[in-house]
């Protein structure tokens, strides 16, 4: 407890939105089913993971999102157990886990390259857990039997590994993990290896599963998208941090710090002086121009931060509006994509994305705004964030 | 933590720098342990060789006491007729054994590799058969061959034989080797107007030769390592030096035979080096 | 001609295989076949073979086999049910080949274990160093261990030296027994390293997430997934040790009796080319057996890597 506090008065960024969830504990252990206490990762001179705290529910889908190198998998690794941290502790249902070996934890792991066995087929694949806790033949049969018809693949049993495709691959790594039935699944990026149209099947079937079966499911990604369709709650890395945790709603609405608003979707920044702070709004000044919006956490007048407006968020319109937030912009470039039509404005000399979602239907070309137009840009301070730099 | 061991910690303490992913925790506390194995099975392997090489510069006639530093048992070996006679005949049985086995080797090994034909699987099986074989079993297989068709033994017989023996390594290497060729690259040949002799001149072969070399120098190598074989099928006047040396070692131990051996060593070194720098050459492609 | 070999491909293929063909057919099959003719026949008044042909020299290497139980410790450790000269020298050598080759790979294993994990740059290096042994003349290594371990030799130089008992382990099985796994150790290493090297090491995280100990995960993955090289290495060693003539030679002093030195004898000592020929050709059918199970699991192992 002393550790998160110290932690946590370092300013680390932890949630404010998502304070009640990841720093109130008091509820009894058992409430997480994985809880990261002020947990380091040192790899010779790389700090990996810098002083992570987070705890992850029971039942819960979980992702940890962000990019290459950010911490996330090796958090899962010592979660896992194939890495020990170098200061903190992971607790796995409320039990510190200290040295405890992977193979003692009750945890699963579906790996990125599946890591099935090649010598042995799925069936023994599958049942390989279970024959090493030392489960009777009989039941092995009837479980590894039941796993592969929850996977939808029984008739797979006898094939090995090699003659299967990548997504039947994937199914019997998850079946393999499944069947111990651990108190808690690890997925590390288990969809990377596919194409696209059988990854968006796969995130609707793990889903499913993971509803099916009740257990806490930790699952790595890099893909914003995938994390914030499957996830009930999202922590964010970068660097080794966890800069925000939250539910996809809340991470996308309601992003905590510049790196978590760029990261996750397509948004807007414009950089400027906090003018004026009020309340639960405030005002920045940018080359001449005053923008408000919803003020985020550590703003202080005077300071520099920037505001962000997610393109589907903003609008054009063709006369000046009485309101705040509308100025006078130069249409750059139109893409019509389809479900939107996606607007590249100049204000002053910077870029600014539109993305005008296409509601009516017409064929006629000068519907909208052509390249080289004049417009006025609009959007509303409660869809704009003033975040600290 | 408790259950931590003291070995787990030497183990996790020797682990700080980055490893490559996957290479587990569990394997660790063995590393320690691993390490010291290997380091006595180097010294094994090596403590030997070194002692040898070590008094062959030694001045004393017998026994193992150091009794100065000296080069006399290299003058001696240099102006021993007989040993250099031996050498030069290993020398010539190795050059053309190679050649010979990887000619035919090579040939071996594109038929194989780029045809079906029926029972090719015996032919793969017979192409085993001489590496399988007991040198032994070869060797004297091959004397009763010469003998009965009363071929007399000498420098023929034993480039015969040692082209029988080391064929199969070239045919293997090489068909190793046309198993990894990308087929089509021959065929952008002949897009480009190239005829098959042509495809093969400029682009197989140029493509092979690494593989050509370094199956070459392991049939050299063999050659010049064989023992069993040359000692059956070597007439009197025509010694190899592997068997030379066996006379002399049969009739006791002399300073001159260390020195010969080192020579020997210093000569697969270099092959080593060889084949190794050859290897590097082609993986930089 | 060079028509003719554009347009038929068959014509091609006997082209190229012509040589080697008739390399494999006339200087190693037809010498085995004459071996095996050979073996058939009798002994002629100088002792050279001649007909009638016979079965007695292969009723000699079976004769007088009684029952008799037995165990020893010549050799390492020896169990056997039934006694003969000839199966005596049959048994003994396949014990000593199975027991050094066993030996050997318990040294091999986690040599080439702690190359496979070392860095690459020094990985090479450890490699550079099985290398050197591995092409070097075997006569010539055999040789410097013979010298080490020779009564007046380094070690017992040293010994005495340090006033101590001087071993006396020259011309005695052990010593034959050392030889060999001198001798095979790097034909051992290079084929195990090569597994290993390949060995994807995130597969002994999966079974240990599956609850496999240390143990288990060696015995149910690593070896199976590493078998290739396992069987490749422990048949490059088996083989030559059965036939082995300069370590039993040269470390045995010819007092430990292996098939391969016993058959050279009948071809120099004592002249008995009919007994020596039918000796081969058993000890063909024991090295053939051993590299039938050689194909069947290297078979099943590199079905099992790719």
């Amino acid at each position: 407890m002393v550790l998160r506090i110290k932690s946590f008065a370092q300013g680390q960024p932890l949630s404010a939105l998502s304070a009640d969830t990841s720093i109130c504990g008091g509820r009894g252990l058992s409430e997480f089913a994985v809880e990261l206490r002020d947990v380091t990762k040192v790899f010779g001179e790389v700090v990996a993971v810098d002083h992570v705290s987070m705890g992850i529910r029971q039942g819960e889908f979980f992702a940890m999102l962000g990019p290459s190198g950010c911490g996330k998998t090796t958090s899962l690794r010592m979660i896992a157990g194939f890495e020990r941290p170098t200061s903190g502790e992971v607790y796995i249902d409320g039990k510190p886990m200290g040295s405890t070996p992977p193979f003692r934890r009750d945890v699963n792991t579906v790996f990125q390259s599946y890591a099935l066995f090649p010598h042995m087929t799925v069936e023994q694949n599958v049942g390989f857990g279970l024959e090493m806790k030392g489960v009777p033949r009989a039941e092995i049969n009837r479980r590894v039997k039941e796993a592969l018809e929850l996977v939808r693949l029984p008739q797979m049993a006898k094939r090995y590994p090699r003659q299967m495709s990548g997504g039947q691959q994937q199914r019997v790594a998850l079946a393999r993990a499944l069947v111990n039935r651990p108190k808690v699944l690890l997925l590390d990026e288990p969809l990377g290896a596919l194409d696209a149209k059988l990854r968006k099947e796969m995130q609707i079937e793990l889903k499913a599963l993971q509803r099916e079966v009740g257990i806490t499911f930790v699952f790595v990604t890099h893909d914003q998208e995938e994390a914030l369709s499957m996830s009930d709650r999202i922590a964010v890395f970068s660097k080794g941090k966890v800069l925000q945790i939250g539910t996809p709603l809340e991470i996308y609405e309601r992003p905590n710090c510049r790196f978590v608003a760029d990261f996750i979707g397509e948004t807007n920044f414009i950089e400027g002086k906090v003018k004026q702070i009020d309340g639960e709004f405030a005002v920045l000044e940018s080359d001449g121009r005053c923008f408000v919006g919803r003020a985020g956490e550590g703003l202080r007048v005077g300071a520099q931060a920037s505001l962000s407006v997610r393109p589907e968020k903003a609008q054009l319109v063709e006369q000046p509006m009485n309101s705040a937030n509308c100025y006078e912009v130069r249409v750059h470039s139109v893409a019509y994509v389809g479900s939107d039509t996606r607007v590249i404005v100049m204000l002053g000399d910077q870029h600014f994305d539109i993305w005008e979602q296409n509601s009516l239907s017409t064929l006629d070309p000068n519907y909208f705004f052509g390249p080289g137009e004049r417009a006025w840009l609009v959007f509303r301070p409660e869809n704009a964030l003033i975040l600290a730099e | 933590m408790a259950s931590d061991t003291p070995i787990v910690l030497i183990g996790d303490r020797a682990e700080v720098a980055p490893r490559p992913r996957g290479a587990t925790a569990k394997l660790r506390p063995g590393r320690f342990a691993l390490t010291v194995a290997a380091l006595f099975t180097f010294a094994f392997l090596y403590v030997p060789i070194a002692v040898l090489i070590a008094f062959s510069f030694n001045s004393a006639r017998t026994g193992a006491t150091w009794q100065g530093f000296t080069l006399q048992w290299y003058e001696r070996m240099l102006s021993n007729p007989r040993l250099i006679d031996a050498a030069a005949n290993s020398l010539i049985v190795a050059a053309l054994s190679t050649l010979g086995s990887v000619v035919i080797g090579t040939l071996m090994a594109i038929a194989m590799e780029r045809y079906r034909f029926r029972a090719q699987a015996v032919w793969d099986g017979l192409l085993y058969m001489p590496v399988i074989v007991p040198e032994i079993v070869m060797g004297i297989s091959l004397l009763l061959f010469f003998a009965s068709i009363g071929l007399e033994r000498g420098l023929i017989t034993l480039i015969i034989s040692h082209i029988a023996f080391s064929m199969p390594f070239v045919y293997l290497t090489m068909r190793a080797r046309l198993a990894d060729f990308d087929r089509s690259l021959e065929e952008a040949a002949q897009d480009l107007g190239a005829d098959e002799w042509t495809t093969f001149r400029r682009v197989t072969f140029p493509l092979l030769l690494p593989g050509i070399i370094s199956s070459a120098l392991l049939a050299f190598t063999l050659s010049l390592d064989d023992f069993v074989t040359s000692f059956f099928v070597a007439g009197v006047g025509s010694q190899t030096l592997p068997v030379y040396i066996w006379g002399q070692i049969r009739r006791g131990i002399t300073p001159e035979i260390n020195a010969i051996s080192t020579v020997m060593l210093i000569l697969s070194i270099v092959l080593v080096i060889l084949s190794q720098a050859l290897q590097r050459r082609q993986s930089s492609h | 001609m060079i028509q003719a070999l554009r347009e038929h491909p068959a014509l091609r293929l006997v082209a190229l295989m012509t040589p080697g063909a008739f390399w494999l057919a006339v200087f190693f099959l037809i010498p085995l076949g004459i071996m095996g003719v050979i073996s058939f026949m009798s002994r002629d008044a100088q002792g050279f073979p001649a007909p009638p042909y016979t079965l007695s020299n292969y009723q000699n290497i079976i004769r007088d086999i009684r029952f008799a139980p037995s165990l020893s410790l010549e050799g390492g450790l020896s169990i056997r049910l039934f006694e003969g000269l000839y199966l005596d020298l049959f048994w003994r050598s396949i014990w000593i080949s199975l027991v050094s080759t066993l030996i050997t790979l318990v040294i091999a294993f986690p040599v080439a274990l702690f190359m496979a994990q070392l860095p690459r740059r020094y990985r090479n290096l450890a490699l550079f160093a099985v290398m050197i042994p591995f092409w070097t003349n075997f006569l010539v290594r055999t040789y410097a261990l013979q010298f080490m371990l020779r009564g007046n030799g380094p070690i017992n130089t040293l010994l005495r030296s340090l006033n101590l008992e001087p071993i006396e382990l020259l011309f005695t099985p052990t010593a034959v027994l050392i030889g060999l796994v001198y001798g095979n150790l790097p034909f051992m290493i290079l084929p195990l390293y090569t597994s290993l090297e390949k060995f994807d090491w995130t597969m002994i995280e999966a079974a240990h997430d599956l609850g496999a100990n240390t143990w288990s995960a060696f015995t149910r993955v690593m070896l199976p997934l590493v078998s290739p090289g396992l069987v490749a290495g422990s048949i490059l060693t088996f083989v030559p040790s059965i036939g082995s003539y300069i370590t039993v030679d040269l470390m045995g002093g010819g007092r430990t009796n292996l098939i391969g030195y016993s058959i050279a004898q009948q071809f120099s000592a004592s002249v008995n080319w009919p007994f020596g020929s039918a000796l081969s050709l058993v000890m063909m059918i024991i090295v053939t057996i051993a590299a039938v199970i050689y194909f069947r699991s290297s078979r099943g192992g590199s079905r099992a890597v790719i």
